[in-house]
């Protein structure tokens, strides 16, 4: 790990966005126009399962202004990410109410939007897969009937023909079996949630041209500027080096845009225009659900233990629901196996982690990858095993910890550096939410104050070979420039970045100068921005073009100060000698090479470069889930305390709790940012976020004011957030990543306070009043 | 012509203190004229439907969701749109508080927050919710963002 010079790292700096932000002057991909753009809108199905017999678009050619009216004719094939099982355009059949039939493409929005209201599109209705459950029994209706031959783009991806399973991932370590029946004691319990949205307040947008040169040119809001090329090349057959992704600052992602949806569809609007720039900017409908959203899952968690309440057996079935194509929810799917015991060592584990088509929105990562939805299952099934056993829900806890030595569902060993304290979070959460006051209090007649707790685990499923690279390049006034790719969505990543060169080069921060787009044809490749690991990813790369300036700016010194390389020191804006350091040079005359009082020249401009590659991660077997799919873990406790109404089973949330072992914290402003940000998040969607479906699998509540997020005033009372600093041995000085974090238990704790509360146990998602109602009378039968 | 929407007329709107022509169908928002017409992209588009508060400015210093109002209604009234806060305390305050992360929902909390501040200097608590409720924000949990608005009130009162 690198030693700290105390110049920025540690520090709570502010971000470098904010002013412009604050003064409305910062342009997202939507604020652009040129004259002469053409607009594109969809035309969606009204169906979530329906063939198509035919589609007629004749009056809709009478709107002035249209130049063309596409349909998946236009290009037949499949694209996805994971598993390559989803038209852009949808063929012979729709799989879900808003999924993209065709494109109209006008001069202007409001005509592209009017035709294509006027396409008319004759539909036979099928029978609908409305839930996972549903969509697992034998014999219901295929949502794929052709899944087996679908073309898997990575690995770890098992789709079973014939059925509705896009993937079944399994895990099977010690012996399971015979173990569960020597447990002493044993709770088995479901749960389930329906899908959700990420709903950031920027809805997707994006403009494509297409160059007579053959260079496609593509402005969007993105998490992946690379994966978008990697998209348009592998299926569209464009040669990489004519794929030049833009991406500006984007207005909020939470994983949503992490994925290639719109792209496509904007470049077959394109094509179909000869080229010209086309927009297609999503409105808040179909950024809810034809834009890939939030998984649902009903998941069933048996534990067991011993005599003394160690768990000894776990097993752990998880439905995944991920709507009509498995997107990245294959990749959610392994992801939610991986970890599925969450930071509890469980010698003998059997999961089963099935990613279900249903017809219904597509799903896609989600802030917290797969864990804060199998975080709430595990911690609700913790407290109710700690019911059983009449232990203190923190101490069963404990007892269970995973601990350096042991083995995580994969088999990967854990050491004291590769994840962090556990016990320290638990034992700081239990202090922020005073939990030895008493986990419930009658406070008043009908008021009921009560707390939960809950614990969590993330390691960060990327690529194998997830990467990272910087380039800094110094003006002549000593100031440098960074290019990198990693992507500014709101979490404040540029300013970490910034703060990481400020420190490794002993520089103000001011003299390091950020750009917020990205070119991916000037910046080098970045795997994506998700999975908390662009401070790790990015933060090591950019330390390494930071070693490398300064070997270069010691060199030159070397030469305009006459002495060797290993007697120079770099801070302060100059490098000078060690052993005096009066003398020495200011960077900003060797920033662009040295010159001899003479005129001769040597050396040239410092460009420092540098990357960062993952190092000895490994794909799961197929059978066991043997392998190293993570660096690290991070790890975190969070607790939530309620008060609830016994008449009408409303609540308020007055505490929010995070304790986080992310590694070293770079900047605590923006990581308390991340956490209570994330807390929301997490909250909004345990307490009131679900997309209700009809029984022809129809949303009924694909808007803001129907699907309802928590707004001003319904956040908790008080957000308490602390950081426990295990460095990391790998990370950029000691750091883990954090960004998805504030989210992960929140579920679970509202659930675990809730329960506690109302003395039932509520193991169903949105914990609306009329849920705690429902389950409070049907307990009372 | 008419029926179909396509018919235009030129008028004049008045914001953040100029006069501009701008060129509008009767059925033109005055979110999307103020935006493709004027460049005064700080009011974004969300919903447009008048649930999320990202495209709030002020018409007679009030503000307005200018996704539900139409540009030929706006003629002959002063509207304020953020570039016309230019440095207002209100912003550092918005700033400092931390309560700016994808800095999407920020100008329509700010000419709200702006707004109140020349309304109810006073306001109690659940004055400001009733008030900040029309916004919403999906980074920050909204913590960071009731302490810029309470500051700014104070910073308001304690003038006045
Ligand atoms: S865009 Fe006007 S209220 Fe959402
Ligand atoms: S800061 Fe992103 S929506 Fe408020």
């Amino acid at each position: 790990m690198q030693d700290r010079t105390g110049t920025a790292v540690g520090k709570p700096i502010q971000r470098i966005d904010a002013v412009e932000k604050a003064a409305g002057t910062v342009r997202y991909i939507d604020d652009y126009t040129l004259p002469g753009l053409a607009h594109a809108k969809l035309v969606k199905s009204s169906y979530a399962h329906a063939k198509i017999n035919s589609i007629d678009s004749t009056e809709a050619w009478k709107v002035p202004g249209v130049r063309a009216i596409i349909t998946g004719k236009m290009f037949p094939y499949h694209i996805g990410p994971i598993l390559a099982d989803r038209p852009p355009l949808a063929i012979e059949k729709v799989r879900y109410y808003g999924e993209p039939v065709a494109i109209v493409v006008a001069d202007h929005e409001h005509q592209a939007k009017r035709a294509a209201a006027l396409v008319k599109v004759d539909y036979e209705p099928l029978q609908v897969v409305n839930s996972v459950r549903d969509a697992f029994q034998t014999g219901a209706p295929l949502v794929h009937e052709n899944s087996g031959q679908y073309m898997k783009i990575i690995s770890n991806v098992y789709p079973v023909q014939g059925t509705n399973i896009g993937s079944h991932i399994k895990i099977r370590k010690g012996d399971f079996i015979k173990t569960w029946e020597a447990c002493t004691t044993k709770v088995k319990e479901t749960y389930s949630f329906n899908l959700s949205d990420h709903v950031a307040l920027e809805t997707r947008s994006t403009r494509v041209e297409i160059k007579s040169s053959g260079k496609v040119i593509i402005h969007t809001t993105t998490q992946s500027p690379f994966t978008i090329k990697k998209v348009m090349n592998q299926f569209f057959n464009i040669e990489l080096g004519n794929i030049i992704v833009h991406t500006t600052i984007v207005g909020g992602a939470f994983g949503g845009k992490g994925t290639v949806q719109l792209e496509p569809l904007a470049y077959l609007a394109s094509k179909a225009i000869g080229g010209k720039m086309v927009k297609l900017n999503y409105e808040r409908e179909e950024d809810l659900i034809t834009a890939p959203c939030h998984i649902g899952v009903e998941a069933t968690i048996s534990l067991g233990t011993n005599k003394d309440g160690k768990i000894i057996a776990g097993q752990y079935t998880f439905l995944i629901d991920s709507g009509a194509y498995t997107d990245q929810a294959a990749g959610i799917t392994r992801a939610m196996a991986l970890d599925c015991t969450g930071p509890y060592n469980v010698p003998n584990v059997w999961c089963d982690s099935y990613c279900m088509y249903t017809n219904h929105p597509y799903a896609t990562s989600f802030r917290g990858y797969a864990h804060p939805e199998l975080t709430f299952a595990v911690e609700r099934t913790m407290d109710q095993l700690a019911k059983k056993l009449s232990i203190d829900p923190i101490e069963l806890r404990k007892m269970n910890t995973i601990q350096p030595g042991d083995t995580s569902p994969t088999q990967s060993v854990i050491t004291a550096n590769n994840i962090g304290d556990t016990l320290k979070c638990l034992e700081r959460a239990r202090e922020l939410i005073q939990w030895d006051e008493g986990q419930r209090l009658e406070i008043s007649n009908n008021k009921i104050r009560a707390k939960g707790i809950s614990t969590f685990w993330k390691t960060s499923t990327t690529a194998t070979n997830a990467q990272s690279g910087a380039i800094l390049k110094f003006e002549a006034d000593g100031s440098v420039n960074l290019n990198c790719a990693a992507i500014e969505l709101g979490q404040g990543t540029k300013t970490i970045l910034a703060q990481i060169i400020a420190e490794r080069l002993k520089l103000e921060m001011n003299k390091i100068h950020i750009t917020m787009e990205v070119n991916s044809s000037y910046d080098p490749h970045q795997w994506r921005t998700v999975a908390s690991s662009t401070t790790f990813l990015a933060g090591r790369a950019v330390l390494a073009a930071c070693d490398d300036a300064i070997s270069q700016l010691k060199r030159t010194a070397s030469i305009a100060l006459k002495c060797s390389k290993e007697d120079l020191e770099v801070g302060g804006g100059r490098v000078y000698l060690k052993p005096n350091p009066d003398y020495g040079v200011q960077i900003k005359d060797i920033a662009l090479g040295y010159q001899y009082p003479n005129g001769h020249a040597v050396e040239g401009q410092v460009v420092g470069h540098g990357k960062y590659i993952q190092r000895h991660l490994t794909p799961m077997d197929k059978e066991t889930g043997f392998g190293k799919p993570g660096p690290w873990w991070s790890v975190g406790t969070q607790a939530i305390e309620v008060e609830w109404d016994t008449r009408d089973y409303t609540y308020k949330i007055l505490k929010a709790v995070t304790v986080l072992d992310g590694g070293t914290i770079i900047n605590p402003a923006t990581a308390t940012q991340q956490m209570r940000g994330g807390m929301y998040l997490g909250l909004s969607f345990a307490s009131s976020e679900a997309f209700l479906f009809d029984e022809g699998g129809i949303v009924q509540n694909p808007q803001l004011r129907t699907y309802q997020i928590i707004r001003f005033g319904e956040q908790p009372v008080e957000y308490l957030v602390d950081f426990i600093e295990s460095p990391a041995a790998d990370g950029p000085y000691g750091a883990r990543g954090i960004g998805e974090y504030g989210v992960i238990g929140m579920a679970g704790a509202l659930a675990n306070s809730l329960s506690a509360a109302a003395q039932v146990e509520l193991n169903h998602l949105p914990l609306i009043p009329e849920l705690i109602w429902k389950t409070k009378k049907e307990h009372l039968k | 012509m008419i029926k179909n929407g396509s018919s235009k007329s030129v008028v004049k709107l008045h914001v953040n203190g100029d006069s501009h022509e701008v060129t509008i169908r009767s059925a033109d928002t005055l979110l999307l004229t103020l935006r493709e017409q004027l460049g005064l992209n700080g009011a974004k588009r969300a919903c447009e439907n008048g649930d999320c508060g990202a495209c709030t400015i002020l018409i007679n210093g009030e503000p307005m969701h200018s996704c539900l109002s139409l540009a030929i209604e706006s003629i002959n009234q002063p509207i304020t749109t953020i570039e016309g806060l230019k440095a207002s305390n209100i912003q550092e305050t918005f700033v400092e508080k931390w309560a700016i992360q994808c800095g999407y929902c920020t100008p329509g909390f700010i000419l709200n927050c702006h707004a109140l501040a020349e309304t109810e200097p006073n306001a109690t608590d659940e004055v400001i919710e009733e008030w900040m409720q029309s916004n919403l924000c999906r980074c920050t949990g909204y913590q960071e963002i009731k302490e810029a608005v309470k500051t700014v009130l104070q910073a308001k009162t304690n003038k006045i």
